[in-house]
């Protein structure tokens, strides 16, 4: 995207309007695609969703209800009229209002993911350190090749299967956790391990090597002349100049996170968006896929912008460069 | 860990190949008698909902999920390729607009959007696979566009270039590495993220469709008893676990074979000569200093046999090219070499305590104090993130125990020895100057009144002006605090001016030791006269660049048994080939390490 005249000498100002406009770009491609799926499915969804023998009738009363037998222009805005006053539809199958399913599970999954995207952090970051402390300059060569490996063998974990293997460890062979379900806080352990797993062995490499490189600057080589004890060395000289790139990482694995809730959700039956999706998905019901499509898609694109907009307060010359 | 991968693949290949001939009639042997059991000897993991054996199933089920996995991941690479290269080919409109939508669709998780193609085409195998190809599209796009642009333009190839590298090394150990390493990784874990995808669309309902099955449609079935059997979810489960990580492991050995060869080894341990007695009087006192670096050509000496001393209130130019020793010597008596680094010294007395026999704890406390270093290049050298303020007072803190506002107060002071205004204090340092900064880094030096100042290429950064204001800045600092001050410089006009005595160091040795007065006429070295008159006046303008002595430096992998300038010397004899010339004292406070030592009265015309 070019800039023009007027925005060249204020770079903040450049920097959100870009931002917006990848955002508004983004935000259309999956009101389209949200609107479009319907459309493009092969066959009738209305008739696939009743039944082969439901009475045509039928059929024509429900296509006249979703208004699928509009022309599509008129149909888009119909769309984005109900978006707009909060109407995603009626379920096919439960005839129950969309929105309202929305409202209800829409926490349990933003509750599950920020747990677990905080988790990632709170582990990643000051692991990578440590490990890169222990590390450096080819000090420890098997400690390394131990990092290495674990972090490389769990990083391959799918967060489904880790689910899996969780629930059959600690939830049935032995009875610790509950299986499912959302009875108070420990059912929160299981999902939030599973989808942090995988992110936290990733994120964890990249901060290491983030702080192995920081680790050699000469501003470090300048903070160790000068003898400084080991925490005031590694975490105010070293931790500050890793935050930028360690966050942009963080923020990476984030979209990869949300779409992992519809599979952990669904192992787990937590009452969550990411389920309504697997179930929906399966059950051939439009309006609740198209919803939960449309949330999850923009739930990534939101959970970007906020991590721009923190890397843009932490490190405000290096945001706009980027640009 | 290579064999392993390659262990775990040929396995997954095998199975992938051998299963169904094997297993698959026992995978699809219906036994109505047997359903939904738990493990037994017949069924070790259970039988399924129409009794057939889960294990069975579970192996024969490889073929599937390994065989959608490649095809989606050779038809998602190549589109995603083609479409990546293109971008080099068209027009820059077209480029960009094509980088952006790339950058746009990058933003969505690849699930997602698998999972929302798989609607679209239709549950079944073949809806998953191609949503798959899709979804994996941008991401190959986008490192294609990215090899495609070019590795030539790095930052770290250019780096190389400067540092003289040849075409050949430049493109082994530089340029094939980076492209290898990206484009075998991505696509060796596309391969098994489209395993895990393909395995979780099918434990949706979206994938694979019975009668036909693959691991994730096994997985959901048994989940749905997991409660009361756990091995009929656990046994698909370990499936796509043990494909990913065999997937894993593979792009991450592949990806270390191509970045090995960049990597020095660990060179052997070597003990320290014993040291000799402490010369009190002396703030410096260095004798017999080695270091040894490896490389990933074999071990250098780029430090050999250093001889180096300094009394208090002393100004002392260490003088070189670059390469010749005379950073890592500093380092080396500052004990800040890297880790891999061995070094070894008869005698390393600071301040008449010897800091080879003392704990580690101790040697880091008394250098911390005795001690205070000022680097070249002041951009880099303070942290970024951090006030001047804070990086001024930390140390005083940490080994003076000194209170806060006491800490503050002498950091005024000193901001104002060195000529900077108090304010200083708050700012970060992109704020300042070059100038500035390398004020504040002699100032955070000054804060524990060091007995040494070691400043190693202070003004080389900094343009001439500055560089007049800091070298006497260093001066002054001389006198007033009676510090031993140690000039490393590669600019012998500079060190003439300031420095009382010099030493010359060419390949990791101290050829010549003179007082500075004796530069201009009476150098003895031919290294050190040939440094000389490259200078055109040497109490002039030190503006002009620094004519070099003609030819290059040795090769510091394959040290020569003569004296180590003899290739460039004009004026070697037979001798100088076969023998390496000992440091020898000619009158008080000369010394040269020559065999045919050049009269004094040579003048430079
Ligand atoms: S020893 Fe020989 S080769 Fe070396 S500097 Fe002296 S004259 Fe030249």
């Amino acid at each position: 995207m070019s800039v023009p005249q007027w925005l060249r000498h204020r770079p903040w100002t450049a920097f959100w309007v870009r931002r917006a406009a990848r955002l508004a770009l983004s935000l259309g491609i999956v009101l389209t695609a949200s609107f479009a799926m319907i459309r493009l499915v092969p066959g009738d969804p209305v008739r696939a969703a009743l039944g082969v023998d439901a009475a045509p009738a039928l059929v024509a009363a429900r296509r006249h209800q979703l208004g699928l037998d509009q022309p599509f222009p008129t149909q888009f805005r119909h769309y984005l009229d109900g978006l707009l006053q909060g109407d995603l539809g009626t379920s096919l199958v439960t005839g129950a209002p969309v929105a309202e399913l929305v409202r209800t599970r829409f926490p349990a999954t933003l509750e599950i993911a920020l747990l677990a995207f905080l988790l990632t952090l709170a582990v990643a970051l000051p692991g990578g350190l440590l490990a890169a402390v222990h590390t450096r300059d080819g000090r420890r060569p098997h400690a390394e090749l131990a990092f290495t490996a674990l972090t490389a063998g769990l990083a391959g974990v799918p967060d489904f299967v880790a689910a899996s293997g969780l629930t059959a460890l600690l939830a049935v062979a032995l009875p610790l956790l509950p299986v499912a379900g959302t009875a108070g806080a420990g059912s929160f352990v299981l999902p939030v391990i599973a989808l942090a797993l995988a992110p936290t062995a990733v994120l964890v490499r990249i901060v290491r090597v983030e702080a192995l490189k920081v680790l050699s600057e000469d501003y470090m080589r300048t903070a160790r002349s000068k003898r400084l004890p080991p925490a005031r060395l590694y975490l105010r000289h070293a931790a500050p100049n890793m935050a930028t790139a360690s966050l942009t990482v963080a923020g990476s694995l984030l979209p990869a996170m949300i779409a992992g809730t519809v599979l952990v959700e669904k192992v787990f039956a937590w009452p969550g968006i990411g389920s309504a999706m697997a179930q929906s998905v399966v059950a051939q019901d439009y309006p609740v896929v198209q919803a939960t499509v449309l949330i999850t898609g923009s739930t990534v694109l939101l959970a970007g912008l906020l991590v721009d907009m923190l890397l843009a307060l932490l490190d405000p010359r290096s945001a706009i460069r980027e640009m | 860990m290579a064999w392993v991968a390659a262990t775990m693949l040929a396995s997954l290949i095998l199975l992938a190949v051998a299963g169904p001939l094997v297993w698959g009639t026992a995978a699809d042997r219906p036994d109505l008698s047997a359903v939904l059991q738990g493990p037994s000897a017949a069924h070790p993991f259970g039988t399924d909902n129409l009794g057939r054996d889960l294990l069975a199933r579970v192996l024969a089920g490889t073929r599937s999920s390994l065989l959608l996995a490649l095809a989606a991941t050779l038809l998602g690479a190549t589109a995603g390729v083609l479409l990546g290269s293109s971008t080099a080919v068209v027009g820059p409109r077209a480029r960009r607009g094509l980088a952006a939508l790339i950058n746009l669709l990058l933003a969505f998780p690849a699930l997602l959007v698998a999972l929302f193609l798989a609607v679209v085409f239709g549950a079944g195998a073949d809806g998953a696979l191609l949503a798959l190809a899709v979804a994996s599209v941008p991401g190959f796009a986008r490192l294609a566009q990215t090899l495609a642009a070019g590795v030539a333009g790095t930052d770290h190839l250019a780096a190389a270039r400067v540092l003289g590298l040849r075409r050949n090394r430049l493109l082994r150990r530089h340029v094939l590495p980076n492209i290898a390493e990206p484009l075998v990784l991505s696509t060796t874990t596309a391969a098994g993220t489209a395993l895990v995808a393909l395995s979780g669309l099918s434990f949706l309902g979206l994938g694979v469709q019975p009668p036909a099955f693959d691991w994730g449609q096994l997985l959901n079935q048994g989940l749905d008893r997991i409660y009361a059997q756990p091995l009929p979810a656990l046994a698909p489960a370990l499936a796509i676990l043990y494909a990913a990580l065999t997937f894993q492991l593979l792009g991450e050995v592949l990806a270390k074979g191509a970045a090995r060869r960049g990597r020095p080894a660990r060179p052997a341990g070597r003990p320290a000569a014993r040291s000799g007695p402490a010369d009190d009087e002396l703030v410096l006192q260095v004798e017999d200093l080695t270091v040894e670096l490896p490389t990933p050509d074999g071990v250098i000496r780029p430090v050999r046999g250093v001889d180096l001393s300094l009394r208090a209130g002393e100004i002392v130019g260490l003088v070189g090219e670059s390469g010749s020793g005379k950073s890592l010597t500093a380092l080396a008596v500052a004990d800040l070499l890297p880790e891999h680094a061995r070094v070894s010294r008869r005698t390393l007395h600071l301040l008449g305590a010897d800091l080879a026999a003392m704990t580690p704890k101790d040697r880091h406390r008394h250098l911390a104090t005795a001690l205070a270093m000022v680097f070249q290049s002041p951009a880099s050298a303070l942290n970024p993130s951090l006030r001047v303020g804070t990086q001024l007072t930390e140390a005083v803190r940490a080994h003076r125990g000194a209170r806060r506002a006491e800490a503050v107060e002498q950091a005024t002071a000193t901001l104002h020895r060195v000529a900077l205004p108090p304010a200083v204090l708050r700012s970060r340092p992109h704020q300042l100057s070059g100038g500035q900064r390398q004020r504040v880094m002699i100032a955070s030096g000054l804060m524990v009144r060091p007995a040494l100042i070691i400043a190693d290429e202070p003004t080389t950064a900094l343009d001439v002006t500055v560089q007049r204001q800091i070298t006497e800045l260093l001066a002054d600092i001389r006198r007033d605090t009676c510090a031993a001050v140690l000039f490393i410089s590669h600019d012998i006009a500079l060190v003439a001016g300031l420095c009382e005595r010099v030493l010359v160091m060419y390949a990791g040795t101290v050829v010549e030791s003179l007082p500075a007065d004796r530069l201009a006429t009476a150098t003895r070295h031919p290294y050190t006269r040939a440094l000389v008159e490259s200078v055109p006046d040497l109490t002039g303008d030190r503006s002009r660049p620094l004519r070099t002595v003609p030819g290059a430096s040795p090769d510091p992998l394959a040290p020569a048994p003569g004296c180590p300038f003899e290739p460039r010397c004009a004026h070697r004899q037979h001798r100088c080939a076969a023998e390496v010339p000992p440091l020898t004292g000619l009158d008080a406070g000369h010394r040269v390490a020559c065999w045919h030592p050049l009269p004094p009265s040579a003048v430079p015309s």
